[in-house]
């Protein structure tokens, strides 16, 4: 990012605070940050907490409930539900984050240039948004998954065409709130080519709003990756996914409750977490 | 004819907020029959507060932490923003209708009577009466005509006005205070005035407190007071409203 | 100047509505032509043979050239998209299912009943439960039950909406036995009775961010200053809290409605799957199994359609409640 601005949004009262301090502040953002930061050390170290490997398969002990040696008990292979569950926070995860990059600055970028630049552009980037948003998320998402082929590749591309929506409508409504602004029409006295103005002043404004809309957008994302899973269009079968753990465990709803709901008491608790820290972020950049 | 005994009597009200932060500290003033009563003051000087706590609409957040206040008459007030006052989904006719029902107890027929006929007095055109119009309908002169009547449908002894012009243009300004005049000569209820404008107060009132940070600094009979003001705030106040009092609408 | 006579506000308003009117039909139009483009190019966008997904990897070259000639893959693109727009207009669906033959039309007519059905019960279940709550906590500000109130949509937010459907099912068909686990009921109570669980399940999924933004607004309108006066002029609380306060926030409830329209059918056709109901959600999962893409893209096109025309109804019908938008002196 770049480092000094001189927009009077943000940088008002400089660095007088140290973050760090602020930070404790806010319980949410330090509370989303701690349950975020257990599970990610968690799924870094588990080959060495776990003896257990994700996918290796002991049919002699199926099913089992949990216990000293199995902590989440086993699932109908025999295969560690703790160990599969870390394993699969490591797929469900890095897709995440890695899916959620091109689509959130493809959309910040486009938002900024439709709400900066207004008139015909404008025009045709929302009738961009509003066709997308016609179709509804998850058709979309199963229709592109499955026809580009299930797996990683398809999560990808299904993304990058409907995920910058939500940064571009977020971002194009702010910047049009600031080109109404004195110091973006100053900058434009001085001369300052339009690029140079988005890049340097207005993405410097949108950014903590549009991290904020990232926090629960991501929340959405992992939802419908593990939606895919369980779908069967989404990850493939071997490597550990919570969707297609809690599909796996539809059959023995009546008798092993716990597979299926445990994978999806994970979501729960990434939803959670960065839900607190989106509300940390907001709360901490509101109060500036 | 002087009444002895007071319709309202304010004695040594303090307001504070949650964070006990005082908003109106000591305040106490007195109202007879048929007066005007001035509270004069910058914003925020805790005279829109006074006047709710008389009401018994705090809002959310704040209390009272001492004092009384004696009611011996029916209150009733007139708000600022007149179109931010009426409920925006529901026709004006309605909405003073439900008024006069809840309050004088009339069946739903008389109420609305009742309700045209308050119309009528304060000079709101007679198509209401065959075509029920929104608030975003009316403009804000005859939205404040509507507030005043929901005031008086409440048949009060004591009408709250709190700052009723400010949002109004100068000339409608001029006639919305003609009318109140006009009301209280013909209903004879007492009144508390709310104004940041020394001249409008001057004018309607006839007892004036000068209020400043929750405080009263100065009251007395308007006349004596504006001769000879004592506190140098009322002494700004005067010098610096008093030569322009068109200024009152481009607050 | 105070005069307020028909002739001098009506002009003025029906004029700007009019073309507001028009303005959002040309509008939805244009969306909706963009719509179709985007479903006749959705399977070229992707990577991939549409005629080898739909024989499989180890077709023979002759098999694929004929696939390629019945769906018209061998034409240039703009004669191919002609082809697909005139279908469109004299058949009314995206052509004719590989499989089974018929009319996607047809397919997607037989299926839709249970699917708008349930995507109607959940509308009316999700906006109940939400302008309960959002009063309640909007009432209780800053209380225990607001707090309790607000923490819910932080929690549902990540819930997968099968994920919920799976543990009602445990909860209520399996312990209870309240509900049956899935399919349909015989006779209309028995598909309403059948469709309870499932709709409660999309309901969920929906109830969170109405809860947060129907909180806010109506701490809005609770605090604005038509309360006060109503408040002052001594009508009861609960008459402001019903009529007026609810009147006002029904407004944004239907806007945002309009908004997550789009997202609840998308739950809906995912929670069918969990349910095994025999709706538009299963025949799109069918289809996808069996590769059959005039389905698929049907489907896809009379879901988003539909998407855009409820919208159009929500603007029109929210800006035909709104006296705001008429009218001004």
């Amino acid at each position: 990012m770049k480092p000094i601005t001189v927009n009077p949004q943000l940088h008002e009262d400089g660095q007088s605070t140290s973050i760090i301090s602020r930070i404790w502040r806010i319980p949410a953002l330090l509370a989303g940050g701690i349950m975020l930061a257990v599970l990610v050390l968690l799924a870094i170290f588990i080959p060495f907490i776990s003896p257990h490997d994700p996918t290796g398969q002991d049919l002699s002990a199926f099913l089992q409930p949990p216990s000293a040696k199995h902590w989440l008990g086993t699932d109908q292979l025999g295969r560690d539900l703790f160990t599969r569950l870390i394993y699969a926070a490591r797929t469900d995860l890095t897709i995440m984050v890695l899916a959620e990059i091109i689509p959130f600055c493809t959309g910040v970028l486009l938002g900024m240039i439709a709400g900066y630049y207004g008139k015909w552009l404008d025009s045709v980037i929302s009738l961009l948004t509003d066709t997308f948003i016609a179709f509804p998320f998850y058709l979309i998402v199963i229709i592109v998954a499955f026809a580009s082929g299930a797996g990683q590749r398809g999560i990808y591309i299904t993304f990058m065409l409907v995920g910058w929506i939500v940064f571009a409508r977020v971002t194009r409504g702010l910047t049009a709130s600031f080109r109404q602004q004195e110091w973006v029409a100053s900058a434009q006295t001085l001369g300052l080519p339009g690029i140079r103005i988005i890049l340097r002043h207005i993405l410097p404004n949108v950014l903590p709003q549009a991290i904020v809309v990232l926090m629960t957008d991501m929340v959405g994302l992992l939802v419908a990756i593990v939606t895919l899973g369980y779908l069967g269009i989404g990850i493939a079968p071997p490597t550990p996914d919570w969707g297609t753990m809690i599909s796996d465990g539809q059959p023995f709803i009546t008798t092993a409750w716990w597979l299926s709901a445990v994978p999806g008491l994970a979501v729960v608790y990434v939803g959670i977490a960065l839900s607190l820290v989106g509300d940390g972020l907001a709360d901490l950049w509101r109060k500036k | 004819m002087m009444a002895i005994r007071p319709v309202l009597e304010i004695d040594a009200l303090s307001l504070a907020a949650k964070s006990n932060k005082k908003l109106v500290d000591n305040v106490s003033f007195s109202l007879s029959k048929g007066e005007t009563l001035g509270l004069v003051g910058e914003s925020g000087s805790g005279k829109s507060l006074t006047l709710r706590a008389i009401l018994g609409i705090l809002p959310r957040g704040i209390e009272q932490v001492g004092g009384t206040v004696k009611n011996e008459e029916r209150s009733a007030m007139v708000f600022q923003d007149p179109r931010g006052s009426l409920d925006p989904l529901c026709p004006v006719v309605k909405q003073l209708t439900e008024v006069v029902y809840y309050r004088q107890r009339l069946s739903r027929r008389a109420s609305r009577k009742a309700a045209l006929e308050l119309l009528h007095m304060l000079g709101l055109p007679a198509s209401l009466q065959t075509s029920d119009r929104y608030p975003s309908q009316l403009s804000g002169g005859q939205c404040q005509r509507v507030v005043i009547a929901m005031a008086l449908a409440c048949k009060p002894g004591i009408l709250l006005c709190d700052e009723p012009t400010t949002a109004l243009d100068v000339t409608v300004q001029k006639q919305i205070m003609e009318t109140i005049s006009a009301l209280q000569v013909e209903l004879g209820f007492a009144m508390v005035f709310v104004t940041h404008n020394l001249a409008i107060a001057a004018a309607m009132c006839s007892k004036l407190c000068v209020m400043k940070e929750g405080k009263i600094i100065e009251q007395g009979n308007t006349l004596s007071l504006l001769q000879n003001p004592q506190n140098p705030y009322t002494q700004m106040l005067m010098n610096s409203v008093l030569p322009v009092p068109e200024l009152e609408g481009s607050d | 100047m105070m005069k307020l006579s028909k002739a001098t506000m009506k002009p003025a308003g029906t004029k700007s509505s009019y073309s507001w009117l028009i303005m959002a039909i040309v509008r939805a139009v244009i969306v909706i032509f963009c719509v179709v483009t985007a479903v006749f190019f959705i399977i070229r966008i992707v990577p991939g043979d549409p005629a080898k997904m739909i024989l499989g990897e180890y077709s023979t070259p002759e098999a694929l050239e004929r696939m390629h000639h019945a769906l018209g893959l061998d034409l240039p693109v703009w004669e191919q998209f002609i082809r697909f727009v005139k279908t469109l207009f004299t058949q009314g669906d995206t052509g004719n299912s590989i499989i089974a033959g018929t009319s996607t039309r047809e397919l997607v007519a037989e299926r839709a009943p249970v699917t708008l059905l349930l995507i109607g019960m959940a509308c009316v279940l999700a906006v109940v439960i939400a302008l309960l709550l959002a009063a309640v906590a909007a009432t209780q500000k800053d209380k225990l039950l607001d707090h309790l109130i607000r923490i819910f949509p932080t929690v549902t937010l990540g819930m997968p909406i099968f994920w919920v459907g799976l543990l009602l099912i445990l909860a209520f068909s399996v312990h209870l036995r309240w509900f049956p686990v899935g399919g349909i009921g015989e006779g209309w109570s028995g598909t309403l009775y059948s469709l309870t669980l499932p709709a409660i399940t999309v309901a969920f999924s929906q109830t969170p961010t109405l809860i947060r933004s129907l909180r806010v607004q109506m701490i809005e309108v609770l605090e604005s200053d038509f309360v006060v006066t109503l408040k002052a002029a001594g009508i009861p609380g609960r008459i402001i809290l019903f009529k007026h306060v609810l009147r006002n926030a029904a407004l944004p409830t239907l806007m945002l409605l309009g908004v997550n329209i789009s997202y609840l059918i998308g739950g809906t056709l995912v929670v069918e799957q969990v349910f095994g109901i025999k709706g538009i959600g299963s025949l799109l999962f069918t289809s996808i199994s069996n590769r059959d893409f005039p389905v698929i893209q049907g489907i896809a096109l009379y879901c988003a359609i539909g998407v855009v025309i409820i919208s159009l109804l929500i603007e029109i019908i929210s800006w035909l409640l709104d006296p705001r938008t008429k009218g001004k002196p």
